[in-house]
């Protein structure tokens, strides 16, 4: 039985990464249906880190960020948090909609466009748990808002530290034609759940 | 020669004027800015959660919890040679920075947190003298120790261009 998630062995993090790999295939996949356009997204990293380096590895504390949260609940519990530089979500975006005439705005129909991708991302991670284990898994609706990265990090880092001093997120960088956009996710599961997710994979802990 | 001392999450540091205290981006977690306004001495501390006893943590952290950290803080600044029952306190941070944070126990821990901390300043006598907390935005604190003042940073105005 763990307690925290700086107690996870290495074949423990491999079951979190493949969750992850496939989160992001799925992800790809709808995002692509979506937008009709090929969209790839790179070989995710998941890291589990410091509070502190985990707010540096998304571009710096004050950096202004947009941030989209899903709950979920059910027989898993926890949290899920798509993390985007407002900059790099403008180029983003404008290449969605091929709105390259204002690519330095974000209107409101971009943020809804990044509220969207938030969600599609969040789901498809969750979907990977829940189709991998069986669990039965509901999604709140995903909430935005802009902000320091640090100050939008502060609301998973505090379900983290209730448990620990660590951090779990996903590195991942979205591939349209020739362009790289690079986001995080930050995934946050109870240890309750994240102690029956790895029952139901043959791996308890 | 002022330093800037930079504070981390659940991270905490004293030290004399003319020093900056600096703690960047408080989102839900709060900021607790302690002066002795006769030596000069100041710290700042940065919590994230109320209370070390209400978490099953086996060893915690102590400068994560209001309740540990600010009793830890005024013990460093004693040792520069401030005067515990001399202290003023200012405080930001505490924020939703969602319109839910969802249904368990820590959705409202922006509130929490300030509540918490208040309440232990309270305990031991330490007035709250200036307060930004709560509301929806992260915040930066600046703790000049040259006097005292809390300088505190958002991304409102570049928020409201976008």
């Amino acid at each position: 039985m763990i307690t925290n998630y700086e107690e996870l062995s290495p074949n423990h993090i491999d079951v979190l990464r493949e969750i992850g790999n496939i989160g992001a295939g799925n992800a790809a996949s709808s995002l692509a249906t979506m937008l009709d356009e090929r969209i790839n997204i790179s070989l995710p990293l998941v890291k589990i880190s410091d509070f502190n380096d985990a707010i540096h590895a998304m571009g710096g504390a004050e950096t202004m960020t947009v941030g989209v949260l899903i709950n979920y609940s059910g027989e898993a519990n926890g949290m899920i948090m798509f993390l985007i530089e407002i900059e790099t979500a403008k180029k983003l975006v404008s290449h969605m909609l091929k709105d390259f005439d204002n690519a330095d705005e974000m209107t409101e129909l971009k943020l809804s466009a990044i509220k969207e991708m938030g969600n599609i991302l969040g789901s498809s991670y969750i979907g990977s748990i829940a189709s991998l284990t069986g669990l039965e898994i509901h999604l709140s609706i995903p909430y935005v808002s802009i902000d320091m990265a640090g100050a939008l990090m502060s609301v998973p880092i505090i379900e983290f530290g209730a448990i620990g001093d660590k951090v779990m997120f996903i590195e991942e960088s979205f591939l349209i034609e020739d362009a790289q956009f690079a986001s995080n996710v930050v995934m946050f599961a109870e240890i309750d759940t994240l102690t029956l997710i790895m029952e139901r994979l043959g791996l308890g802990l | 020669m002022s330093r800037s001392i930079v504070v981390g999450i659940s991270d905490l540091a004293a030290s004399r004027n003319p020093d900056i205290l600096v703690t960047y981006a408080l989102g839900s977690c709060v900021g607790i800015c302690l002066y002795d306004d006769r030596t000069g001495i100041g710290g700042l501390a940065h919590i994230m959660l109320p209370r070390s006893s209400q978490f099953s943590e086996t060893n915690p952290n102590r400068m994560k919890y209001a309740d540990t950290a600010i009793p830890d803080l005024i013990k460093k600044m004693q040792v520069l040679g401030a005067d515990p029952g001399k202290l003023t306190a200012r405080i930001a941070g505490g924020a939703k920075m969602f319109e839910t944070q969802g249904d368990g126990p820590l959705s409202s821990i922006g509130d929490r947190n300030v509540d918490s901390v208040k309440q232990i300043l309270s305990l031991l006598r330490i007035p709250v003298i200036v307060e930004d907390t709560r509301k929806n935005y992260g915040r930066t604190i600046y703790f000049h120790l040259n006097g005292g003042r809390m300088e505190v940073r958002s991304l409102q105005n570049e928020r409201k261009g976008l």
